[in-house]
């Protein structure tokens, strides 16, 4: 009983912080959307000459873009919490049908690289904390500290480059091949343009979790219970069992869930290098083409995806860990 | 065996020992060295240089072009020293700038408590709930994008995480003895700032601000790359990337490759350098 309300001040805390940070990321982006040069009407009609001025103005005064900032901005917040987030300049249909559409497919994408990195990563953390300064370890790690260093844009293009051009395994870029209906895609294709940009996107998430879990290793190896461990008898393969990875599981779970923000960083730029139609190419196009309702939507939906995830990763910690359980009780 | 006794029992003495510590200093003088020359490399490569050379346009990599030549024939090599150079100029100034937010925030949050505190724990969250990305994007967006842009945002995305650092380390400061008598002799908290916690944080400070030069200057060539970031007439590593996009199934290898490569090179030394005067600066590793 006493656990589950206190679950409940936990969610309740979180959920206050949540919509305070909403508010203040829709002023901030509004303000700094605010100051930009980007003229609304101009991103509007585009390069188009037939526009003429009185009519600029129409649009204009029929947006209500002549009305000063803070009543625009009212305007603004009160449509957005009412579930009207506008129409999105360069795809002509509602942002929330667009971010819906775009998310799912950003979300193949992120899922696929946010498992295998995950699994990659804890288990090269593991195999690298255990064989401690030997040569396996220091490959292990040399590999990270490159990964770190590496822009994923980067690593993007050398893959098209190798992968792709070179060997010729994989196809060019666009999730979709040329000439054929969305409809008739079939699953091995959408497959077949998937494996690259995953595979960008989850060799440099790899590196923060291995070097994370190689030190939590480490550390585990010279408790005192994996001493014990050792004078009971046990043999190597044991501990690592019984000890090492059920205490580096749940820090390398509740990392990669803290990771959200990384991902759809990195899921920005490994997009743009594949022609990956997700979220993060839609990011980029709405920015350089100047669709403001479109970005202001994706900010928003990022920063609720970035939350959940960090929300998840403390959650765990509350549910799965008994030591922080009873630490709560008392 | 009985030499193993015999060697613990010998001190040390004045015996150079090679150990971490001589490894460490070594290493920072060797990339230190290596930075400050590219630096020079790149201040001193005059502009004409860059010139349009259309007899070798897309020469691949030799011995009178190392990196390659481009689409009007520049020489790469220069092109990446010259990327790099402006790189550097805005990885420094966004990795000191970042750092002095980070000490005053840092400082001011544990010291005048309350509401402060609770203010500037917040600001870091409002900051890390959006990809990085994003944030600079839309700063660099309501700056019409350029070089202010891009400093701007960086900056504004890189103090958050040397803040915690240096809060969580003011926290046990100010439950210090020392702290706490000469509060109690009714020292003020500026001078309490100044005298006892800001010598305190100089070491996670000075490992800090290098260890976000290297995110500043990947962050700078990720946004340039996307469109964002410094016009395409900048010589920057992002401009030529995005540039080498272009010819990407036209097997020019050599337009993405070396520049990409010499700025993750560069980003490693400078976070060797700092892994390394961390370990000097930290007592338990620095006489292994």
């Amino acid at each position: 009983m006493e656990k589950r309300s206190g679950l409940g001040i936990f969610l309740t805390k979180r959920l206050i912080k949540l919509v305070t940070l909403l508010v203040a990321i829709c002023i901030v982006t509004f303000v700094l959307l605010e100051l930009s040069p980007i003229d609304p009407v101009t991103a509007y009609v585009g390069a188009s000459t037939k526009v003429g001025a009185e009519q600029r103005a129409l649009i204009a005064e029929h947006w209500g873009l002549n009305k000063p900032p803070i009543e625009r901005f009212m305007a603004w917040f009160t449509s957005i919490i009412r579930g009207d987030w506008g129409t999105s300049m360069i795809y002509r249909r509602p942002v929330l049908e667009v971010i819906g559409q775009k998310f799912l497919s950003s979300l193949a994408l992120m899922a696929v690289a946010w498992t295998l990195s995950g699994v990659l990563g804890f288990v090269l953390g593991i195999i690298a904390g255990v064989y401690e300064g030997k040569a396996v370890d220091k490959v292990i790690r040399a590999y990270c500290h490159i990964l770190i260093s590496t822009p994923s844009f980067w690593l993007g293009i050398l893959f098209i480059m190798l992968f792709a051009v070179e060997l010729g395994w994989f196809p060019v870029a666009i999730s979709v091949p040329i000439g054929v209906l969305a409809e008739d895609v079939s699953l091995a294709d959408r497959l077949s343009h998937l494996i690259l940009p995953s595979l960008t996107l989850s060799l440099i998430g790899i590196s923060n979790i291995c070097l994370h879990t190689r030190q939590k290793v480490v550390d585990i190896l010279s408790s005192d219970f994996v001493l014990f461990a050792k004078a009971r008898g046990e043999s190597k393969r044991s501990i690592i069992h019984n000890h090492v990875i059920k205490n580096a599981s749940l820090p390398a779970i509740t990392l990669q869930f803290l990771s959200f923000s990384e991902l759809f960083g990195g899921a920005v730029f490994v997009e743009q290098v594949f022609s990956y139609p997700g979220l993060g190419q839609a990011t980029v196009q709405s920015g350089l083409r100047g669709d403001l309702p479109l970005l202001m939507g994706i900010v928003i939906i990022s920063l609720i995806f970035v939350y959940v995830g960090n929300m998840t990763a403390d959650l765990l910690y509350m549910v799965i860990d008994p030591r922080i359980k009873e630490g709560q009780m008392a | 065996m009985m030499e193993q006794v015999e060697r613990i029992q010998v001190p040390q003495g004045p015996l150079f020992k090679f150990g971490v510590r001589e490894k460490a200093i070594i290493a920072i003088g060797l990339f230190a060295t290596v930075f400050i020359v590219i630096l020079i490399a790149g201040s001193l490569i005059p502009e004409d240089s860059l010139d349009v050379d259309l007899y070798n346009i897309f020469a691949s990599p030799s011995l009178a072009h190392p990196f390659g030549t481009d689409w009007v024939g520049t020489d790469m090599l220069l092109r990446t020293i010259t990327g790099l150079y402006l790189s550097m100029k805005i990885g420094i100034f966004c990795a000191v700038t970042s750092a002095i937010i980070a000490v005053l925030l840092g400082i001011a949050g544990p010291i005048f408590g309350g509401k402060i505190d609770y203010v500037i724990s917040w600001l870091v969250d409002l900051v890390l709930s959006v990809p990085h990305t994003l944030v600079i994007i839309l700063v660099s967006i309501a700056c019409g994008g350029g070089l202010t842009g891009i400093v701007i945002g960086v900056t504004v995305t890189h103090w958050t995480s040397l803040t915690r650092v240096i809060r969580a380390e003011v926290m046990q400061v100010k439950e210090m003895e020392y702290t706490k008598i000469s509060r109690k002799f009714g020292k003020s908290k500026l001078f309490i700032a100044r005298e006892h916690v800001f010598p305190h944080v100089i070491p996670q400070l000075v490992v800090g601000t290098v260890l976000i030069f290297p995110h500043a200057i990947l962050h700078e060539a990720s946004i340039t790359f996307l469109g964002f970031g410094l016009p395409p007439h900048e010589p920057a590593i992002g401009v030529i990337l995005s540039e080498s996009m272009k010819y990407l199934t036209s097997g020019k290898w050599w337009l993405a490759f070396f520049p990409g490569a010499s700025l993750v090179l560069v980003s490693m030394m400078v976070e060797n350098i700092g892994r390394n005067i961390e370990k000097i600066i930290n007592q338990k590793t620095a006489y292994m």
